[in-house]
């Protein structure tokens, strides 16, 4: 499976508040509002400025995180990415 | 129009024009002690008009209309013509309104401070407002709450409280009868029989209040109380709210602050004694 590379949403186009287990992020470009559980908000955290794929993602959240195996977090972190995608939050590199 | 109204309830004004008396002459009474301004201009039009020009005098049928229509609004027969108003009143506030967030939420209020009550036709919010607001609680509202985007604060929407069945019979007990509008028998609703809201919190309706208390009532079943989080009570609040989408980012940030800052519950209670007496437990609790 291609491991693609995508980039995080330019500087304030996001607006992220935690609410208790739920964080709503609202989309200034699309004015919608998103209800996110973890590890979305941390995803979304780790990704920085550049071009970002799951395996880089899987390390730099082993660095922060305790992730049993980064090799089996690499394909579920891929299947996020594809999901933040298509709801708008992240975008293909 | 032949015949028109304007009131003021809150921060909205309105102007309610119908092709018949009745109506009208229903709204004037209803809002007697409301105040006047005939020189402010209206925020949100109601028509209430005769689908035909012959319609108003062979079978008299109420059409609503207004700043916004709804395509199914049905036709209500002209004995209707109060509930049509009403309907109307709500609907221009509920799609029109841009200046406030607003909440399909009762309120009340006491020492400036509010208890908003969130649920759907039938979870006892109207009913439980209207009795405290006949105690020691400013009736801020029965059916819609608004919150100020910038400053966080509720705002009240006081019109006429609508009595549905069984609270009819429960309120009627406890007011003058004078404050009480005609029975509407046989509604969609069934019956509604409306309560002029007490002369405090008519006065009193431009006053905003702090959020305190945020719940969410569920009547019937027993007497059960569940602290409810700050995403849960989001997601709620979203969803009873009219123009949470419209008002953008302004809207998103007066929620998130509204449930970080107002400890919220789910409550379910058997009868209105039952639930008055907790709300007014979780509210000790909520004031310390």
């Amino acid at each position: 499976m291609v491991d693609r590379a995508y980039r995080a949403a330019p500087p304030g186009a996001l607006r992220i508040e935690a609410l208790g287990d739920l964080t709503a992020i609202f989309d200034r470009r699309s004015m919608q509002t998103h209800l996110v559980v973890s590890p979305i908000p941390e995803i979304l955290g780790a990704m920085g400025d550049e071009a970002c794929n799951a395996a880089l993602l899987a390390a730099r959240l082993a660095a922060t995180f305790e992730l049993d195996s980064e090799a089996e977090a690499q394909p579920i972190l891929a299947d996020r990415l594809t999901e933040l995608a298509a709801m708008g939050l992240v975008e293909r590199a | 129009m032949r015949h028109s109204v304007r009131i003021a309830v809150g921060p909205v004004q309105f102007r309610i024009g119908s092709d018949w008396a009745e109506p009208v002459a229903a709204l004037r009474h209803l809002y007697a002690g409301y105040p006047q301004d005939e020189t402010r201009s209206a925020d949100a039009t109601v028509r209430l008009f005769a689908a035909r020009p012959w319609r108003r005098w062979l079978r008299p049928s109420v059409h609503i209309g207004g700043d916004f229509i709804v395509p199914d609004a049905l036709p209500l027969p002209l004995s209707m013509g109060l509930l049509a108003a009403e309907m109307g009143m709500n609907l221009q506030v509920a799609l029109g309104w841009r200046r406030h967030m607003l909440l399909h939420a009762s309120a009340v209020a006491k020492d400036g401070r509010a208890l908003i009550m969130s649920g759907e036709s039938g979870s006892g919010k109207s009913t439980l407002a209207a009795l405290l607001g006949e105690g020691d609680w400013r009736l801020m509202g029965d059916e819609f709450t608004l919150i100020d985007p910038a400053a966080g604060d509720a705002i009240a929407f006081p019109r006429a409280v609508s009595l549905k069945n069984d609270a009819i019979a429960e309120v009627a007990s406890r007011v003058d009868a004078a404050r009480l509008g005609p029975l509407l028998s046989g509604t969609p609703k069934g019956d509604i029989r409306h309560l002029i809201p007490r002369a405090d919190a008519i006065a009193a309706m431009q006053e905003p209040a702090r959020p305190a208390l945020l719940l969410f009532p569920r009547f019937g079943g027993e007497l059960a109380v569940e602290p409810m989080g700050e995403g849960e009570a989001f997601v709620r609040l979203t969803e009873a709210s009219t123009n949470y989408v419209a008002l953008g980012e302004a809207g998103f940030a007066a929620l998130t602050r509204l449930v970080r800052e107002t400890p919220a519950f789910g409550i379910s209670y058997p009868d209105s004694e039952a639930g008055m007496a907790l709300v007014e437990q979780l509210w000790a609790e909520a004031a310390r």
